[in-house]
């Protein structure tokens, strides 16, 4: 297959990856369907593992860490308060304020470890792919975000009163409503979960195609290309290695930001002054 | 196979990455939804619990830890009272027994100035009385030794009684006015 390929690739030039390299064909047979105008691969698929296999370790790790309860903590125990503290702490406590915090406690701390292993398993070998970049998967969290903010937001002031607390800024005069409560509501309501599914979805697929290029464009240009690109290769290969760090940050970052922002919204949503 | 692998790619080109996969989006909904109910009820709990036993157990340390220290300062100064108490006892016997001491020795002394004043008056009253008897007894026996005498040599009677003594006494006294 891979002396195909390369031939392939000699016949047309160097193919750059693009968002194919992403649509990875199911285990088994590869049935298709229809869905949007576009193909779609019927089955189970690498994306669908990992986020499975993901919710699995989390859940067990976290379980066995917290299992014991002891005074005083082992190394396990100590390492999930830490993880747990953290989103408790830095994400609800400090974001959602002290009073209300707890009961969104479990949520934050679900979606954070979710997003944050699955974003790491892009630089984890043999697993290796980013499962966010997969658009599907965002999609509904963004849109589980987006209830679970206007639902705070309803269930403590009402439907009307969280949807005036929302879209009427207090302190400006009555006159510019007609122009600012528009643009509110626009911001507040219909752009969040927009901006919240594909900045996940864009970091993940961006740096991933990023991190694809400079391992593909090396190779070709060591392998395939005349001895003088050989040194341009080893540096591709190079700042392959300087960006798989610097992935390692923006995936950490991504799942944070996600998280964060998710804490933001429900405290925006409880806050009696917009 | 050639052909199949440029169908791919080409396949891949006209894919739109932001168009989401139907399964993706339920599947990703489902395993969240169970990830979140399964930690809810098994993990956070946990942790909360261990995290306020833990505060609870700090601050029952802690009020323990002053109830010992007050204890142990009452207990100090229950001691430091009760030293000085006895600091103040002992003195205070000091004191007494110097007192008492005085005393005992002005007592004896008294006692025995006494003792030694009564023996001296006793001396004296002994003396007294003896020289008193010798003194009475050498009068009458001068008396009637002078008389005797002095009746051999005037050769006159001088029985009568009244008439002896006072001769005798004028003498005396003439006697003891030489003396």
């Amino acid at each position: 297959m891979s002396s195909i390929a390369t031939s392939v690739t000699r016949a047309d030039g160097f193919t750059p990856p693009g968002p194919g390299d992403f649509n990875l064909p199911p285990i088994g047979p590869d049935k298709t369907f229809e869905f949007l105008g576009e193909h779609m691969y019927l089955g189970v698929t690498k994306p669908m593992i990992q986020l499975v296999l993901v919710a699995g370790l989390v859940f067990v790790f976290f379980w066995a860490a917290s299992r014991k309860r002891a005074m005083v903590p082992g190394k396990l125990q100590y390492v999930g308060e830490q993880g747990y503290g953290f989103v408790r702490n830095s994400m609800g406590r400090d974001i959602i304020g002290s009073k209300d915090f707890l009961p969104y406690v479990p949520y934050l701390f679900a979606l954070f470890f979710f997003l944050l292993i699955n974003n790491l398993l892009a630089s984890v070998p043999f697993f290796q792919f980013p499962t966010f970049s997969r658009a599907g998967l965002v999609y509904t969290l963004a849109l589980m975000s987006w209830f679970v903010y206007i639902g705070a937001g309803v269930k403590k002031h009402g439907f009307v009163g969280w949807l005036k607390l929302t879209c009427v800024p207090s302190g400006v005069s009555p006159a510019m409503y007609p122009l600012l409560v528009p643009l509110e509501f626009m911001s507040n309501i219909l752009v969040r979960p927009v901006t919240l599914a594909l900045r996940l979805f864009c970091n993940m697929f961006a740096g991933h195609m990023l991190l694809i290029l400079f391992a593909l464009g090396g190779q070709y240009l060591i392998t395939e290309m005349s001895i003088q690109y050989a040194p341009v290769g080893i540096l591709a290969w190079l700042l392959f290695i300087v960006i798989s760090f610097l992935e390692l940050l923006i995936q950490f970052l991504q799942a944070y930001v996600f998280v964060l922002l998710n804490a933001m919204y429900i405290q925006g949503s409880l806050a009696d002054e917009h | 196979m050639q052909t199949l692998t440029i169908l791919a790619a080409e396949e891949g080109h006209e894919l739109n990455p932001l168009v989401p996969h139907p399964i993706e989006m339920v599947l990703s909904l489902v395993v969240f939804g169970l990830l979140f109910f399964a930690v809810k009820k098994w993990v956070v709990p946990n942790f909360e619990a261990t995290f306020s036993e833990r505060t609870s157990a700090i601050e029952g340390g802690l009020a323990a830890a002053e109830t010992k220290q007050a204890e142990a300062d009452a207990k100090l100064a229950e001691l430091d009272r009760q030293l000085s108490e006895a600091r103040h006892e002992a003195a205070r016997i000091r004191e007494e027994a110097r007192e008492q001491g005085a005393t005992i020795v002005a007592e004896m002394r008294e006692q025995a100035q006494a003792e030694s004043t009564r023996i001296v008056e006793h001396g004296k009253a002994q003396i007294e009385a003896e020289r008193q008897q010798a003194v009475t007894s050498l009068r009458a026996e001068v008396g009637s030794l002078a008389t005797g005498l002095a009746g051999r040599i005037v050769g006159e009677s001088l029985d009568d009684e009244a008439r002896q003594s006072r001769v005798v006494d004028r003498f005396l006294a003439e006697l003891e006015g030489a003396n």
